[in-house]
């Protein structure tokens, strides 16, 4: 079902005229009230009148995630503070966040664009939704939540954890549609059988999965596994969360921007070029409509490439591929953005150890594993076992409240971290071997 | 009265402890009395040894991450009861051992035994005022 048939089938040339408009709006709202943008505009002597056609974009700077830590937690908004109703935030360490806020018409789009979503899914009214993606800071939950009561299924806040209880509850209340990263569909699963349950045998007949990078193979496994069709669903919390584009259950090829909203270009990550339709590259996107806080040309750090070729659904909006990778250094675990840097701004406040240091993350039944081996030096060093042992206990703790993950902590000996020319290999990521 | 111990982190994999007696091996320093500590992931290897300085010098210089830790060594009558009249003394003066390990004597009557106490200074008072004989550093390392 297509639940906003206007938009998301208009002619391209309409589509492309609107997001002109739209763009020349945008390019002049931020000028007006967004000093950051007004001075980058200014140093590149471009004016908001400049903007005549589509592909002046690339007219307009770039906007970087460090821009948003920079002007940490509202130096980007565009509205003041009273017109702004939600605030969502990505883990960060002190002062190292990104703030995003909504207006009252931005918590709007986004129920409408995530009703779109859920209705590209295959999911209608009468759906039942199991939403396990975390209520809280994160966009995932309330996200999905208000997407799915703006299309008027029925949604279930499960939030995120309590696994038994999820898998009990799911064959209790009979949802016909699950909402989580993927890892955690099969983790989810796994939990059941272990309790009896076959999520099989039960009414689930959809599953939307994001916030994690995921591959065709693993989408066969969770549909045999759970006897469903498995959606991918993608957003950022800096463009807005979850529904920035959605896989429709039709084709399963590609996921449709809401181009009405989001205007994307694929850029070369080195040079900063646009790149031409089909290249492969980094998705770069300039929101349209945002009020709150409206961002232009931002580097997503995803490598994709579009497709504006018609879809069978109906659809005439641009597909992106499937996230294959990213262009910087960023981790996702359990839907959890983390940057190495941050781990090292922890270790480095955690009694000051040496920022030697690695990442190895893996994935054991079906959920991410993330160990942070530590060189010890004489700093830190005891002779008894529980003083390690604590300093151990605390650096997990630290990565838990900070950054909202669990992680390991490992000690151990120094120059043990293999060093590639002098530089220390920061990370291993087993989890694309083993998928 | 004091001993100086050395204390030696190493992660829980084979090899680690061989390439420590290596280093003191080709150092001539001698092992005077051992113990080590092991959690899953890793151990703390603690050493008397003949030449501290030497040692630690050469583990350092070998890679390791090396601590020193004052320790008492304490004589013990070799006879039923003799640890415990010692460690119930302790107990009275509410001094806490972290952690100890038996020294292997051949020469004396007296088992040795290492002592790592939370209070080293009121513990080494306390067993000398009871007259408990204790082995300085000097003659251990020279043992």
């Amino acid at each position: 079902m297509i639940f906003d048939v206007e938009h998301e089938t208009l002619p391209r040339e309409e589509l492309e005229a609107l997001q002109l408009r739209r763009l020349q709006n945008v390019v002049a709202r931020v000028y007006e009230n967004v000093p950051f943008y007004r001075k980058k505009l200014d140093e590149l002597g471009v004016k908001p009148t400049h903007i005549q056609k589509l592909s002046d974009v690339t007219l307009l700077p770039f906007t970087e995630k460090q821009d948003l830590r920079n002007h940490y937690p509202f130096g980007l908004f565009a509205v003041s503070r009273e017109n702004i109703v939600r605030l969502h935030s990505s883990s960060g360490t002190t002062g190292k966040a990104t703030v995003v806020g909504y207006t009252k018409r931005d918590i709007k789009n986004w129920g409408q664009l995530v009703a779109r979503s859920l209705a590209a899914a295959g999911v209608t009214t009468g759906d039942f939704i199991h939403n396990a993606y975390g209520y809280g800071l994160f966009t995932g939950g309330l996200g999905v939540h208000y997407g799915a009561e703006e299309l008027g299924a029925t949604v279930i806040p499960i939030s995120g954890g309590g696994t038994r209880r999820q898998a009990m509850l799911l064959r209790d209340f009979g949802a016909t549609v699950i909402t989580c990263t993927p890892s955690y569909s099969l983790h989810l699963f796994e939990a059941a059988k272990e309790m009896g349950i076959d999520i099989k045998e039960l009414p689930v007949r959809i599953g939307i999965f994001g916030a994690e990078p995921w591959t065709d193979s693993m989408r066969a496994e969770i549909e045999s596994k759970l006897g469903i069709t498995a959606i991918d669903i993608y957003g950022l919390s800096e463009i807005m969360g979850p529904g920035v584009a959605i896989e429709c259950a039709k084709v399963k090829k590609g996921l449709h921007i809401q181009e009405d909203h989001f205007l994307a270009e694929i850029i070369d990550s080195d040079t900063g070029e646009q790149l031409k339709p089909g290249d492969k590259g980094e998705l770069v996107i300039t929101t349209l409509t945002k009020e709150g806080i409206p961002l232009l040309r931002y580097r997503t750090r995803d490598i994709s490439r579009l497709n504006t070729a018609p879809c069978r659904c109906g659809r005439t909006t641009a597909r992106m591929e499937r996230v294959t990778g990213r262009s910087d250094d960023m981790l996702i675990i359990r839907g959890v953005n983390v940057f190495p840097s941050q781990i090292e701004t922890i270790l480095l406040e955690t009694d000051g150890l040496t920022p030697h240091y690695q990442l190895i993350v893996g994935r054991i039944n079906n959920l991410d594993t993330l160990e942070v081996r530590v060189e010890i030096d004489e700093a830190v060093f005891s002779d008894q076992i529980k003083n390690l042992q604590r300093l151990e206990s605390k650096i997990e703790k630290n990565i838990k409240e900070f950054l909202g993950v669990t992680a390991r902590c490992k000690l151990v000996e120094p120059k043990s971290i293999e060093r590639s020319e002098g530089k220390a290999k920061r990370i291993i990521d087993m989890r694309q071997s083993q998928a | 009265m004091k001993v100086d111990q050395l204390s030696i982190f190493l992660e829980n994999r084979a090899g680690r402890l061989a390439e420590v007696t290596r280093i003191l091996a080709d150092s001539g320093v001698n092992i005077r009395a051992l113990s080590l500590a092991d959690t899953s992931d890793f151990g703390i290897l603690r050493l008397i040894v003949s030449d501290f300085e030497k040692a630690k010098e050469n583990l350092k210089a070998g890679g390791f991450t090396v601590g020193r830790t004052t320790v008492v060594a304490v004589e013990v009558t070799d006879k039923p009861g003799g640890l415990n009249s010692i460690l119930e003394m302790l107990r009275d003066a509410k001094i806490n051992v972290e952690y100890m390990y038996a020294f292997v004597n051949q020469s004396g009557a007296n088992a040795v035994i290492i002592f790592r106490f939370d209070r080293t200074d009121q513990a080494i008072e306390l067993l000398q005022k009871n007259n408990i004989a204790m082995v300085p550093g000097e003659t251990l390392y020279k043992m």
